[in-house]
């Protein structure tokens, strides 16, 4: 019989870990939904292969309402995964930093607002101006 | 105070699954969670298994999960976690009985660095000198207790059991960075495989962890810059 590890999900998600661990979650998560975007587009293009009629059609995947509000998602996804990436390759490469975790975890989010939340605005003003 | 501690079980001699023990009692603020452990042990059940020995934080035998954070159980005070206390065994290490836990993998890996002083040139005659700045650069490395509530709280270990993890990262860093010890290259050519130091996401776990407060973040940081720094 094997023994136990006293791992399960649950227990993932219930450490009781800092910053880092949520935005180590944040980022794995942000990379998945990212890949899965990536998927759709690599099928999408790859449909153009059998002629132009069947693409177009398939466009209204785009168009649909809960596919502008999942770009916006999208949006999400690249820019705090981009960022998230920048701050951790620049803990990495500087140890000396290790201390300022927080602060620069507050540049993140400073820059993480001034690049999403206009560009959602316009996606999302643009989407509602559209109906 | 009345406290209420809620203990992960595995008995696999009278029960095939884990589960959760619940004692209540009256305690000191001040107690520690391990004198609440040993209650439970003395008073209210003699079948709870759990390792300690030193009780003063040094022998890094009594290293638990508790209140859903990896901690001392003997450098822990009641007051500080409040009165209802989870205590779980380890993260990712085989459960053996309550909250004993299967070290061996951990103590491989702790092996696998070649913790030990290396250098095959003649001694001096009297002792191999070292500068304030020199011993500085491993002093905070030199702490660990060996204890894997660091390890036992990584994402990355969890997820990939063959990962060094930081403790062994943080002993290996104690000899790269001593000026007398000639060892590196070898040290670092095995942390600089997959399953060394790149499993590292600088998640911060193990620095929260660490009982000995240990900046281990920053340790593992400046062994992926040494790898860097040498290939280049
Ligand atoms: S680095 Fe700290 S947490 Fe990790 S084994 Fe050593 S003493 Fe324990
Ligand atoms: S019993 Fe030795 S460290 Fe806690």
């Amino acid at each position: 019989m094997s023994r136990p590890t006293n791992l399960s999900l649950g227990r993932w998600f219930s450490y009781r870990g800092g910053t880092g661990y949520l935005l180590w979650a944040l980022h794995r998560a942000t990379g998945v939904g990212v890949l899965l975007f990536l998927a759709l587009h690599i099928v999408d293009i790859f449909l153009l292969g059998f002629g132009p009629e069947l693409f177009n059609e398939l466009l209204f995947l785009y168009k649909a309402p809960w596919a502008r509000v999942g770009e916006v998602f999208l949006l999400f996804g690249v820019t705090f995964h981009a960022l998230n990436g920048l701050r951790i390759i620049v803990q990495d490469f500087s140890p000396r930093l290790w201390a300022h975790q927080r602060r620069l975890v507050v540049l993140e989010i400073v820059v993480f607002v001034i690049i999403f939340l206009p560009a959602a605005w316009i996606m999302i003003t643009a989407f509602l101006g559209n109906e | 105070m009345r406290v209420t501690f809620k203990v992960y079980r595995y008995q696999p001699e009278v029960r095939e699954d884990p589960y959760y023990d619940s004692f209540s009692f009256d305690a000191e603020p001040t107690d520690r969670v391990l004198d609440g452990l040993n209650h439970i042990k003395w008073h209210l059940d003699g079948t709870l298994a759990l390792r300690r020995s030193c009780q003063h934080g040094i022998c890094g035998s009594d290293a638990l999960r508790i209140n859903g954070v990896n901690r001392l159980a003997c450098k822990v005070l009641i007051r500080d976690v409040g009165s209802k206390i989870t205590v779980e065994p380890l993260m990712g290490c085989e459960v053996i009985k309550d909250l004993v836990v299967d070290m061996d993998p951990f103590f491989g890996h702790y092996r696998a660095v070649l913790p030990y002083f290396m250098n095959e040139e003649a001694p001096p005659d009297r002792e191999r000198i070292q500068s304030v700045e020199e011993r500085e650069a491993f002093d905070d490395t030199t702490k660990c207790i060996l204890c894997a509530a660091c390890t036992t709280s990584c994402p990355s270990r969890w997820a990939n059991p063959g990962f060094l993890g930081p403790a062994a990262i943080v002993q290996a860093h104690r000899f790269i960075f001593d000026s007398r010890d000639r060892g590196a290259a070898d040290r670092l050519s095995i942390l600089g495989e997959r399953s060394g130091v790149w499993r590292c996401r600088t998640i911060y776990n193990c620095t929260r962890a660490c009982p000995k407060e240990i900046q281990i973040t920053k340790a593992i940081g400046e062994v992926k810059r040494r790898i860097v720094d040498d290939r280049s």
